[in-house]
């Protein structure tokens, strides 16, 4: 009873309570980080340098008016922001966190489900999300919102292909789709795959940029060509969901690269005896640790990189990292093949 | 016991979406309760134990095909309702014809489930399959029975891809 129910309830709502609080101070380390590149302060005000500003913005958005445009198809305009908040949510059920730990005399496993086609279920639940954006800029009826919606689908369905091509080079090198299974994958092959997997791995971080419409790529978000975005037409906490759904899924990438190339919750050079004290750190906080390392990068690429051109961007999805992957795929058959 | 109430739902969910598919006047609605609808199909293939064939059909169907659908009712605008057609029961006469093939062909599987229930799924059971886990048997019946019929699938898909490419650029 308490394996079957309470554990797993507790596990999922300490995820998404960390998560949320995660997002919601994600917000405010680009603020900061921001200003910091831009020799200024960010928000001072709320708080000692600010850190409670997340919660002031919250307040703010959740007393806001929520406007629905009269012309706006109600259903769809609801339900648009609920579609994208979800899967960047349920997508946390499969990351782990790090390996089976004790726990008050317990064995507890520090992820929540640890199913055997791990990250196909990312990728669909990913896949499915993009269906928040376009209905959003659908349902505003208002030209801006739709223009961004088509934008940023044709943006995450190109960048999908070669993301999941270098999906499958790394599952090819680990031999399992389980997220877990691929830690321990590496942890028995004593190498991350950032490093046999270059090639994937840079894809997979610019594809990543380009999901999560973040700079570089933020062209769905291009306030001076499309007014604000396919979120022009809402206001208040359904904008925020929006908002939160990006970050969300800022987190997503970051969680997912880090399980794939860096190693996931093993600390660096697991077998070498000389580093035993880093197993002193807890797994969950090298995990966070890396997580974090992508999510400043998400931060700084922001700050220093002007926007790509609509057919900058198509070109570069299509006639560079697609056949880049799959090449990269190929060889990695190829070498696999040639080992065995 | 749960697993045949989670069937039922499950089933009832996936025939009442359809019939909003085709019921619903919105051309936008109707394709995502076809969403929805392969949403539950996925349900059901996760209720079979087949979490492989799950996630695909998630990922091919809802979140790849679908979205291209959108895309197509997006940009083609179908917000006024078609005209009637002068002749109302032109395709009475095709619906009965195709609902009768559908019915003869149930029962046809239905009969056949009936006389020859053991023998058909022991001997499908019973070849060995040198994989464990779902995802592997799968691959390895794909690239071993059904070796064939995966290759002229994936031929189809070229011819077919390389139609729409002449289609959309005539001069090359």
């Amino acid at each position: 009873m308490v394996d079957q129910l309470v554990i797993p309830l507790l596990k999922i709502v300490i995820v998404l309570n960390a998560t949320l609080v995660g997002v919601t101070y994600m917000v405010l380390l680009e603020r900061k980080v921001i200003a910091w590149a831009q020799s200024r302060l960010g928000p001072m005000r709320v708080g000692p340098y600010g850190i409670l500003q997340p919660i002031a913005d919250a307040v703010k958005l959740m007393i806001k008016e929520d406007i629905t445009p009269v012309r706006a198809d109600r259903w769809v305009f609801t339900a648009a922001p609920i579609i994208s908040m979800v899967p960047a949510l349920i997508v946390y059920a499969v990351i782990p966190f790090g390996p089976t730990v004790h726990l008050f005399g317990r064995p507890v496993n520090l992820y929540i489900t640890d199913i055997n086609v791990g990250l196909l279920y990312i990728v669909s639940v990913a896949s499915v999300g993009v269906y928040g954006i376009i209905l959003a800029g659908y349902a505003s009826n208002s030209k801006y919102p739709l223009l961004a919606s088509l934008r940023a689908s044709a943006q995450l369905i190109s960048y999908e292909v070669a993301v999941t091509l270098t999906l499958v080079s790394v599952i090819l090198v680990a031999g399992t789709l389980s997220m877990k299974g691929i830690v321990d994958a590496q942890y028995n092959q004593n190498v991350w795959y950032a490093f046999i997997q270059p090639i994937a791995f840079v894809i997979f971080f610019i594809g990543g940029l380009a999901e999560t419409n973040r700079a570089p790529f933020d062209l769905p978000e291009a306030e001076q060509e499309l007014t604000g975005g396919f979120h022009t037409e809402y206001s208040g906490m359904r904008f925020a969901l929006f908002f939160l759904a990006e970050y969300a899924n800022m987190i997503v990438v970051s969680s997912v690269a880090t399980t794939l190339f860096l190693g996931g919750w093993l600390p660096p050079f697991p077998h070498v005896s000389a580093l035993r004290f880093l197993y002193y750190i807890p797994s969950w906080a090298w995990f966070l640790l890396k997580s974090f390392v992508f999510l400043y990068i998400f931060i700084w690429v922001r700050a220093t990189l002007p926007r790509y051109r609509y057919d900058q961007l198509m070109r570069l999805g299509w006639k560079v990292l697609i056949p880049l992957a799959i090449a990269n795929l190929v060889l990695t058959g190829i070498v696999k093949i040639a080992l065995m | 016991m749960g697993q045949a109430i989670a069937f039922y739902v499950i089933a009832a969910c996936i025939l009442g979406f359809a019939v909003l598919v085709v019921s619903t006047k919105d051309t936008v609605h109707s394709v995502l309760f076809l969403v929805l609808d392969f949403l539950f199909v996925a349900a059901l293939y996760v209720l079979l134990g087949a979490q492989f064939l799950a996630v695909i059909q998630v990922l091919v169907y809802a979140g790849g095909i679908v979205v291209l659908y959108l895309f197509v009712v997006m940009l083609v605008n179908l917000k006024r309702p078609p005209e009637a057609h002068q002749d109302p029961h032109r395709r009475t006469k095709l619906g009965f014809g195709l609902a009768a093939a559908v019915l003869v062909e149930l029962g046809a599987i239905a009969a056949y489930g009936y006389t020859a229930p053991a023998s058909a799924t022991l001997s499908a059971a019973s070849a060995p399959m040198p994989v464990a886990g779902n995802t592997e048997q799968v691959g390895w019946l794909l690239y071993t029975q059904y070796l064939v019929p995966f290759e002229i699938a994936s031929m189809l898909l070229l011819v077919a891809m390389i139609g729409a490419i002449i289609l959309a650029k005539r001069e090359l």
